[in-house]
């Protein structure tokens, strides 16, 4: 992953100094997540700074992708082997993020051109990453994980939805959904001249459980015997509890 | 009023939770079954990741059938030896159980062999019991008395005999102990409490009173779901604290409304509505395997079996 880094570093190096650069501004730089969490909204906002020389040719364009934790997963189809339905193939996908969504100033084909999104991995396909797939038909089980994602409202594709005024200034919200893990985001913005990348701004979000949540949390990782003998005393204390309620209301 | 769950990282309606633990735990004190076979499908429906859903649900368990088994102490309707013989055959049954899925594990597609047994075995204990509570059901309504459930067989020939007073059988600890045993691998492989195989076992071939089983079979439940709760706890860290209050708030008082349900009822009557649901069950699980799923894709965490 590093190389690609690097490789990139020395791609900014070699292009011409940018005529156009992001300034950008979050409503929030972190997100919290409390017992009574019902999802959140992030404002995120910004700017086009301009140096006065000469600017790229085409339309301007904004695209902002926000993109949870990436962790490998296993997708499994179901196939009839005589008569009944079992797991039988399966394909295990490197690297999907637990959340992403794309936001752009419009629709893809004047925003984004096919090249640079390959290179960028910015719509939803080219965010998971999958090789090496030795089933056949690979690409369903890869659409199948964005589908199910995408049903349970973790994967999203907004277009149009960034405002951009006056070729200048750029606004969007992010809403993130109520079933999303802890974890640092990444946000991207794209700055776009007739679908090609002029700039890039990347900046972390991090969503942490807070209070109860966290406490609870850390110790049923560190704490497991004492978590594990907290459950058992609560269920044996409210089985008491009731019995007891209903033995005094019958008195 | 959504919760946020901790360990599950979704969050859900409290209301729905109190509710569906309520109705559970009702069923629970009614039939002295656990529940964990209704609670899995329905917590995985509404978006629990699977792993996080079994575990929490057997602390659940452990709420709502100690608060039953209370309920049936105040009645005098636990046959605390026979639950501790069962427990000590159940002991060695897991221990076996959990050997017999590893090895079967390794051989492939265990889930579905267990599955197919399942819908088989629950099958056959649902119809055999149906046919037998509706036939008793319909001699006493005749007028007649019901005949003694209870014969003479080889099962009182054997050695070991035991005074049990509260389900008024003097047998030989072997049985119970045997029926223990095989409940335990069952319920180690299929990865739940067990209630349904030793209810039925418990009437059918140890010949309890019916009465006393519902009570007898909670108390052993316990002692099986708080050991499952302990072993997620500490080798998965699976076990939901805030998920688990939400249902067992609801278990506990199902529970004590399931009892006196119960007790109200007839033992044929008690008997007929087990054999419904354990046939209710059946027709779930094949219909899991037989009908064309809506997704054909299912996403796992990489490195699982």
């Amino acid at each position: 992953m590093r190389f690609v880094y690097i490789a990139l570093a020395l791609l900014c190096l070699t292009m011409p100094a940018r005529a156009e650069e992001i300034v950008l501004g979050l409503s929030q730089d972190e997100v919290a997540i409390t017992a009574t969490f019902e999802g959140s909204r992030i404002l995120i906002f910004g700017a086009v700074k301009r140096d006065g020389t000469e600017t790229a040719e085409g339309d301007l364009g904004v695209i902002i992708t926000v993109s949870g934790p990436k962790a490998p997963i296993t997708v499994r189809r179901k196939e009839r082997r005589y008569g009944i339905w079992i797991n039988a193939d399966a394909v295990e996908v490197d690297s999907a993020p637990s959340y992403y969504s794309v936001s752009t100033s419009g629709p893809f084909e004047s925003v984004l051109k096919g090249v640079e999104d390959l290179r960028y991995s910015i719509t939803i396909p080219h965010a998971i990453r999958s090789v090496g797939a030795t089933v056949e038909d690979s690409e369903a089980f890869t659409e199948a994980l964005i589908r199910i994602r995408s049903d349970a409202r973790l994967y999203s594709t907004f277009v149009g939805t960034v405002d951009l005024e006056e070729d200048t200034l750029f606004r969007t919200a992010i809403n993130l959904p109520s079933n999303i893990t802890e974890g640092n985001y990444e946000a991207r913005i794209f700055l776009t001249r007739g679908g090609v990348v002029i700039d890039e701004y990347d900046t972390v979000i991090p969503v942490e459980k807070v209070g109860i949540e966290r406490w609870l949390y850390r110790m049923a990782q560190d704490n497991a015997v004492l978590y594990g003998l907290m459950s058992l005393a609560i269920a044996v204390a409210a089985g008491w509890g009731a019995s007891a309620a209903f033995a005094a209301l019958r008195r | 009023m959504l919760i946020y769950l901790p360990i599950a990282e979704v969050s859900v309606n409290a209301f729905l939770l109190l509710g569906l633990g309520g109705i559970v735990g009702i069923l629970s004190g009614m039939f002295g079954v656990g529940g964990g076979f209704l609670m899995t499908p329905l917590l995985f429906f509404i978006g629990i990741p699977p792993a996080v859903a079994v575990a929490t649900e057997a602390n659940q368990i452990v709420a709502s059938s100690f608060s039953g088994v209370l309920a049936h102490l105040r009645r005098k309707t636990v046959d605390i030896k026979m639950g501790l013989v069962l427990q000590a055959g159940g002991l060695v049954g897991s221990g076996l159980g959990i050997f017999v899925f590893n090895y079967l594990k390794s051989m492939g597609q265990v889930d579905l062999l267990v599955k197919i047994f399942y819908v088989v075995f629950l099958g056959a204990i649902g119809s055999l019991m149906f046919v037998e509570s509706i036939n008793t059901l319909r001699r006493t309504s005749k007028g007649r008395a019901a005949p003694k459930r209870r014969k003479h067989n080889w099962v009182h020939n054997l050695p070991f005999k035991m005074k049990f007073r509260v389900s008024g059988l003097y047998i030989s600890v072997i049985p119970p102990l045997l029926v223990g045993m095989v409940v335990g691998v069952l319920a180690a492989i299929m990865g739940v409490g067990g209630g349904f195989i030793m209810v039925p076992a418990m009437i059918y071939l140890l010949g309890m009173p019916t009465k006393v089983v519902v009570g007898t079979s909670l108390f052993q439940i316990i002692f099986v779901t708080a050991f499952t709760t302990m072993l997620h706890a500490t080798t998965n860290h699976t076990v939901d604290i805030a998920l688990a209050l939400l249902l067992l708030i609801g278990g506990v008082i199902g529970a004590q409304i399931g009892t006196r349900i119960g007790v109200k009822l007839k033992a044929e009557q008690l008997r007929i509505l087990l054999a419904v649901m354990v046939l209710g069950v059946c027709v779930k699980l094949s219909f899991d395997l037989l009908l064309t799923p809506r997704e054909l894709f299912v996403l796992g965490t990489a490195g699982g079996h």
